[in-house]
């Protein structure tokens, strides 16, 4: 189990390395998404499935439409 | 030939469904680790001991999960202020983005999003409800399930042009918001202390226990689900 928690927090770190330094938004947006995603399979392992279950629907779901709504009523992908 | 082929795969879901569910437990009826039963077994006085599960009564606080209790009850003023600032952010939302009209994609929405938003929408609905109403007893509480809720609104949003909401929303989030003050003044006003647990706390893991614990997480995932459909309405408007 070990194992598979030191490749998630690798796998962590690279995309949130990946969200800052993408050239486009929704890139970044892409990778912010994945990176809340894995840190819920942390989460759970780590025993705190009440921060699991908000960091899911917060995080991974309802952040990354706002973030998208919002980019799209800015007018799109502007470097 | 097509046809024949998903009446198969249904019938075969179906089957799986069923026999999933009569894997489960009976409701209520679980082992509960040793870490679970030092959870359950809190007391501020450093007096527990010996609480079942299931069985004992009128704790100082019945809640089954433990996260739950501190959140809503030994700690609610600070809830009281998180709710606050969501409350302010959704406010600054709505004044940077004051739109009239709902704002069109200019395109259908495609075949699978209409047809799965018909099936999906009321058992996502129905989901975060069940989080809200079971945050004493089982992870989760009014801050997921609202969000859940927020999240069902958007894919009504995503999936219908001529979908947008009324003013319903804000009636919603300002009376759940008063409640949760005016349960706090009740217990001011019985017992002494602004938000204190008022209500008999009853046998814990029941559905009806932890005294006013389930009451004001319903009021929370009422309040954060109006709140963030609030918002996702904000970002649909335009004019």
């Amino acid at each position: 189990m070990t194992g598979v928690t030191i490749f998630v927090g690798i796998l962590i770190i690279i995309s949130a390395i990946f969200a800052v330094e993408a050239k486009k938004m929704l890139d970044s947006f892409i990778a912010l998404s994945l990176m809340s995603l894995l840190t819920v399979f942390l989460f759970v392992i780590m025993k705190a499935p009440d921060v699991a279950i908000t960091e899911a629907a917060v995080g991974a779901g309802l952040a990354t439409a706002v973030l998208v709504l919002a980019l799209n009523k800015m007018g799109g992908d502007s470097q | 030939m097509r046809r024949f082929i998903s009446i198969v795969i249904v019938f075969g879901l179906i089957m799986f469904f069923i026999n999933t569910l009569s894997l489960l437990p009976k409701y209520g009826s679980v082992n509960i680790s040793k870490v679970s039963e030092a959870y359950i077994d809190k007391n501020v006085n450093g007096n527990g001991g010996n609480v079942k599960y299931n069985e004992s009564e009128s704790l100082e606080n019945g809640a089954a999960n433990v996260v739950t209790s501190i959140v809503v009850d030994y700690r609610s003023f600070d809830t009281l202020g998180e709710v606050t600032v969501l409350f302010t952010a959704a406010l600054g939302v709505s004044l940077v983005l004051n739109g009239i009209r709902r704002k069109k994609y200019g395109r259908r929405p495609n075949f699978i999003l209409r047809v799965s938003v018909g099936i999906l929408l009321p058992l996502i609905i129905l989901f975060g409800t069940y989080i809200f109403i079971h945050g004493h007893l089982t992870p989760g509480g009014g801050f997921p399930g609202g969000t859940i809720i927020a999240a069902g609104i958007l894919l009504l949003y995503l999936s219908n042009e001529e979908f947008d909401l009324s003013k319903t929303p804000k009636f919603v989030e300002g009376i759940s918001g008063s409640l949760y003050i005016v349960t706090g003044l009740v217990g001011l006003a019985i017992a002494g202390v602004f938000l204190i647990n008022f209500l008999p706390t009853g046998i814990v893991g029941d559905l009806f226990s932890a005294g006013i614990v389930p009451i004001v997480y319903i009021l929370i995932g009422f309040k954060v689900g109006a709140e963030l459909s609030g918002i996702v309405a904000d970002l649909h408007r335009e004019g």
